[in-house]
């Protein structure tokens, strides 16, 4: 007749469950403390989830552009020169020529590069008709086409005759069409004027995105010669693209460029170079490093919010346990271990943190959405953030509601059957 | 089955010492059906939560099935009220939000039964005490005569030896008392040990032993063993019922 029973035993599955509908029945009974009590955590969550989604959408638009600019990309920029022991600011001067630049392409110690691009960059006052614009200016030859992977919509692009002959003609961006001759409109075979200079246009390039500084697309290219003679009146160029055979040679391009401009400019010192080598994954490494602390930054101010969440989580569950202290003391009466009473609190708390770490997700997606459409990035968010964030949401609801848990279950049975 | 051996309490608060039992030995057999009675204050529910192992004396032995209770940890405590010990209180404790099928269900999930099993039991338990067509109602829509059968049939769902009943009728009229002591007569006769506090004479009645207690000492006890031992042990302590 008397009901034994081992002294330990499991907690089945299924009771799991019973708990958790239990539990949720319990959050239910207060509807309202319930929703205020998790919006923290839907605000902590949303901003966590917002903040690394748009720190991975910027990351993916660095790389995005890394692709576009062609990653076997390096580029020789002039450096400051030593004169008479006075250091000329870094890019001023004019050290580098269109013979270091066909040096580099003929060499026989350069073996790992595939072409070579000189280019002239300046900005000037391009008119056309009634038209005219402020605009960059790119003196090129026709491997400025294959280095950086430049593609036409109309016409051709600058011939090695142009540059040998001094061509006027220029090939066009996509925007300086739209601004001097209207959206759409394709004005090969019509001329523009630079400098006093008339230039035919001769062809269109494809639209390469990319904004501000950036922008590939509101540029004119004209033959280097022309530009170094006949528009701005210079001998040097500004710098030169190499595109290395392959990305795997990119330290060996770098290397034997270097050295033979060292040896070109008749230097010994590498310290003295009159000129830099930069790989295009150097530049956007560094941007794709401020966006990463950037979001390091803005995460972890959300973690804050999110941390505040989990306080507020902990004092409801504690206000909860005071209010249902009969309750605890009656379920130890009926035989409910520490065990029993902590797993039933924490699941309650995990409720609450869990429902609020979905609508969080949901929240924090729909912000990054908007926000990437916004300031014009591509939206990008990787699935193991945000099953993370569900994941930091459950252990909040564990970790803020042990406390409250553990109070519960130390409680005497005695006192809190006599609670009222 | 119940051995208490000079089983004191005392109550620490704020520095003044409250004794609420002192010296309390009495042993009650398996089967028997006890009252315990006294006036308020005189240390009867004190004792009531030592046998229900929701509380520990501050010295003597509260020895029950041959454990010491006061030694075992707080989960074999938890255990022995679980399967040993039915517990019926004055004000039923019923969780409100619960059904009387979930209540009675209660005691059996922390006990491990499988939830079949515990469906079926509590169906049955509650039919049992009249209440077979009030399965899905909740304790709100009871009466208190209602309320306190659901709460003898949740003590009765882990089939403990034990039933501890806290003035089981103090709420109900006299008529539902009577249904709920007709109840408890029948347990005992199913081989049920019952110990009741109570402090009316008519309930009181109805059990075969009776134990009074007055500033915290067993002043009366008409059982022949309890008061033979008690006899013995404290030199006739005991004035008549």
């Amino acid at each position: 007749m008397v009901g034994e029973r081992p002294v330990t035993k499991r907690v089945a599955i299924t009771d799991l469950f019973e708990t958790a509908s239990t539990a949720f029945e319990a959050l239910m009974l207060n509807k309202m403390r319930t929703a205020l009590a998790s919006l923290g955590i839907v605000i902590g969550i949303g901003a966590v989830i917002a903040m690394v989604s748009l720190g991975q959408s910027s990351q993916k638009a660095v790389e995005m552009q890394i692709q576009s600019l062609g990653s076997n990309l390096i580029t020789v920029m002039p450096g400051s020169q030593m004169t008479g022991g006075v250091r000329g600011a870094a890019g001023a001067s004019t050290s580098l020529t269109y013979d270091d630049a066909k040096a580099i392409e003929v060499s026989n110690e350069v073996t790992s590069v595939a072409s070579v691009s000189p280019e002239i960059s300046r900005r000037a006052q391009v008119i056309a008709g009634r038209n005219n614009t402020n605009t960059q200016i790119l003196g090129a030859t026709p491997a400025y086409a294959e280095v950086r992977q430049l593609f036409l919509t109309s016409g051709r692009f600058i011939t090695q005759q142009d540059v040998d002959n001094m061509g006027k003609v220029a090939v066009i961006g996509p925007q300086v069409v739209s601004v001097l001759f209207g959206e759409g409109s394709d004005p090969v075979g019509q001329t523009l004027r630079i400098n006093g200079i008339s230039l035919k246009i001769v062809g269109i390039t494809a639209s390469k995105g990319g904004s501000g500084f950036m922008n590939q697309d509101d540029v004119v290219f004209v033959p280097l010669t022309t530009a170094q003679k006949q528009l701005f009146g210079i001998d040097y160029v500004t710098s030169i693209s190499v595109a290395a055979k392959s990305e795997a040679v990119m330290n060996q391009a770098r290397n034997e460029v270097g050295y033979l401009l060292l040896h070109r400019h008749k230097l010994t010192d590498p310290a003295q170079a009159d000129f830099s080598i930069i790989s295009q994954e150097d530049v956007l490494g560094a941007a794709s490093q401020i966006a990463n602390t950037f979001t390091t930054l803005l995460a972890g101010i959300a973690m804050i919010s999110l941390l505040v969440g989990g306080i507020g989580i902990m004092n409801i569950m504690l206000v909860t346990v005071v209010e249902r202290t009969r309750e605890i003391g009656l379920r130890k009466s009926l035989g409910a271990r520490k065990k029993d009473i902590i797993v039933q609190f924490l699941i309650e708390s995990s409720i609450l943190t869990f429902v609020g770490g979905i609508l969080g997700v949901a929240v924090g997606i729909s912000i990054a959405v908007v926000a990437a459409k916004f300031i014009n990035l591509p939206f990008s968010l990787s699935l193991p953030v945000v099953l993370l964030s569900i994941g930091v949401s459950c252990g909040i609801g564990m970790i803020f509601g042990l406390y409250p848990a553990r109070k519960a279950a130390n409680l005497s049975p005695i006192d809190a059957l006599r609670f009222e | 089955m119940i051995e208490c051996d000079r089983v004191t309490k005392i109550y620490r608060n704020d520095q003044v010492e409250t004794v609420a039992l002192a010296d309390v030995s009495f042993k009650i057999e398996g089967g028997e059906f006890v009252a315990v009675m006294g006036p308020s204050g005189s240390g009867k529910s004190t004792l009531m939560h030592i046998l229900g192992c929701l509380d520990a004396p501050t010295t003597g032995t509260y020895v029950l099935d041959g454990k010491e209770v006061g030694k075992l940890k707080d989960d074999e405590q938890a255990c022995i009220r679980n399967g040993k010990i039915g517990f019926v209180f004055q004000s039923y404790n019923l969780l409100p939000r619960l059904t009387a099928h979930k209540n009675v269900m209660l005691p059996m999930t922390y006990g491990g039964i499988p939830k079949d099993e515990r469906i079926d039991r509590a169906a049955k338990l509650l039919s049992k005490v009249g209440l077979g067509d009030r399965l899905e109602y909740k304790p709100s829509q009871l009466s208190g005569g209602q309320q306190q059968r659901v709460a003898i049939a949740r003590a009765l769902a882990m089939n403990p030896s034990l039933i501890l009943a806290d003035e089981p009728t103090g709420n109900l009229a006299t008529a539902q008392g009577e249904q709920i002591m007709a109840i408890f007569r029948e347990l005992n006769e199913q081989g049920h040990t019952i110990i009741m506090i109570t402090h009316e004479q008519n309930i009181a009645a109805y059990a075969k032993r009776i134990i009074y207690i007055r500033d915290g000492k067993v002043s009366a006890d008409n059982g022949n063993h309890g008061r033979r031992k008690a006899g013995n042990e404290e030199g006739g302590n005991h004035g008549p019922v």
